[in-house]
């Protein structure tokens, strides 16, 4: 069985939109894995399943051995502590600095302030904010946002990164450096990687795996480093 | 452990979000403030009619003459009638000579005018305490119809008069006190939603990041506590200064009819009130406003 794995699993909304369709994949552990399609394809709806914060109509989807769909609403709280999101919009508390921020995912599950402390300031290091811990997030830049943003997703030691078009507000510049951020994330702590984006200039340099959607149907799985050389021929 | 430091974090971080969100906090303060002024006045009220009409109760006693020459036997059988109806609290004999003796003292030209006759012209009497006034009549009625008795009196029409309008006041002034608890309860429970839609971004963030329900909920109701505590300071000082100050302009008593219930312990009783109804209610208030934003 496969670290993630949806089975035929098909996701439709109140107001009849169908966001995915009978959709069958799996994801092994240490991937780094691009979910890629137009504007309302389904890939949110995708990645948004992976966290519960919606659930499967049809079908199956599996993190980690956990049923998510069968999570009771008052305990998705323990799945969501073994999974790291950087949304698109960073999600900063204003009013909380740097640390306070990164610190605030370790705090919600009742760590010691003794251990918050050298965690935070590790996570803040591997995104390289370590200088800015006083500062809040209105005196820092997108990017340096979503470092934070990154941070306080890899802070708990997540097996799973979810990442919802998380250079989706960057230029192009801040954007590589996001992504090589994430990608060292990736390499040095084996952290399982699903990205949503649209960026096609940053899923054809990664060259990792890609899965396409379109219409909520999965109408690709191009393997590691296939995905441009399927575009260019 | 952990709960302990999660109840923790969730103190701190109330007081620090009371803090950061200064002008709403001030707003659900100062709702709870007016509204617990109305709650305290209203609690004032009703406790001083209350132990006006108690007072008038206790006071109130009916009086059973004998007839004239009543014979030993003749009062123990009174006696022992007055010991079996149910409304009778208490029943003291009180005797011709005893009435006479206190009249003397009580006037001295009723002790001249009785020093002209030759025998005492009152009668033996029982003073007799009832429980509920509500029934006295019938009561009255009972012993008027037991052998050997002459008179009852009482005060007729007017105390029943006095004592049921103090008890339609005291019933209207709890009614007015629940329904000002129950409008305090819903403009803080407003206000403080107003301040979680403002921050429900950071709830959102909380669930994301994997707190629990409870320790997302636990930095809310601490929240509420505080905002209901403080908005209960300025409630409880002019209860306590506006009363004092009151009772001892009126002399301890509001025209001549209702005497006002002693300043201390009383004001410190409602303070108690005061505070526990803030807290609660702010607690409440914003458990059910942040209850909303929780649902996934």
């Amino acid at each position: 069985m496969s670290f993630i794995e949806l089975k035929n699993v098909s996701k439709i909304y109140k107001n009849g939109v169908t966001a995915l369709a009978d959709m069958s994949v799996g994801i092994e552990k240490g991937e780094f894995v691009f979910v890629i399609g137009l504007t309302a394809s389904g890939k949110s709806t995708f990645i948004k399943m992976l966290y519960r914060e919606e659930k499967p109509t049809k079908g199956i989807v599996t993190v980690g051995g956990l049923n998510v769909g069968k999570i009771r609403n008052g305990k998705v709280y323990k799945l969501r502590r073994k999974i790291g999101i950087v949304f698109q919009d960073f999600k900063l508390l204003p009013k909380l600095t740097v640390y306070e921020n990164v610190a605030f995912a370790l705090e919600c599950v009742g760590m010691k302030q003794k251990d918050i402390r050298p965690k935070v300031m590790d996570a803040l290091e591997r995104v390289g904010l370590k200088e800015k811990v006083r500062c809040f997030p209105n005196e820092l830049s997108g990017g340096e946002q979503q470092r934070v943003c990154i941070a306080r997703a890899i802070v708990n030691e997540p097996k799973l990164l979810v990442c919802d078009e998380p250079t989706g507000n960057l230029d192009p510049e801040t954007s590589k450096e996001i992504m090589n951020v994430i990608d060292n994330i990736n390499k040095d702590l084996k952290t399982t990687i699903i990205m949503a984006t649209h960026d096609k200039d940053i899923v054809n340099r990664m060259k990792k795996r890609v899965l396409v959607i379109d219409h909520g149907v999965l109408v690709g799985d191009y393997a590691k480093g296939r995905y441009k050389a399927h575009e260019s021929n | 452990m952990k709960a302990i430091r999660i109840i923790g974090r969730s103190i701190r971080d109330a007081f620090k979000s009371v803090g950061r969100n200064f002008s709403l906090s001030f707003a659900s303060i100062m709702c709870t403030t007016i509204t617990l002024i109305l709650v305290a006045v209203a609690i004032v009220c009703a406790a001083n009619i209350e132990n006006a009409t108690k007072l008038i109760e206790d006071e109130l006693s009916v009086v059973v003459y004998l007839k004239k020459d009543t014979t030993e036997e003749t009062i123990e059988n009174i006696k022992s009638e007055l010991a079996s109806i149910s409304n009778v609290e208490d029943y003291v004999f009180k005797s011709k000579d005893e009435w006479k003796h206190e009249m003397e003292e009580y006037s001295e030209t009723f002790n001249t005018v009785l020093n002209y006759l030759d025998t005492n012209p009152l009668l033996d009497s029982f003073i007799v305490k009832v429980y509920d006034i509500n029934s006295m009549k019938d009561t009255v009625e009972y012993i008027r119809s037991i052998e050997g008795i002459d008179t009852v009196k009482y005060g007729e029409g007017m105390v029943e008069s006095v004592v049921s309008t103090f008890d339609i006041v005291e019933k209207v002034v709890v009614v007015v006190v629940i329904a000002l608890i129950l409008v305090t309860a819903f403009l803080i429970s407003n206000t403080i939603k107003l301040t979680i839609i403002n921050r429900r971004n950071e709830i959102e963030i909380m669930r994301l990041v994997g707190a629990s329900n409870i320790s997302i909920k636990l930095p809310f109701i601490f929240e509420g506590f505080i905002i209901g505590v403080i908005g209960s300071i300025i409630p409880i000082c002019i209860t306590i200064y506006g009363y004092v100050i009151l009772f001892s302009q009126l002399h301890g008593q509001f025209s001549n009819m209702i005497l006002l219930i002693e300043p201390y312990n009383f004001v410190f009783y409602v303070a108690l009130v005061l505070v526990i109804i803030g807290a609660i209610v702010g607690m409440f208030g914003s458990l059910k406003a942040v209850r909303k934003h929780l649902k996934i």
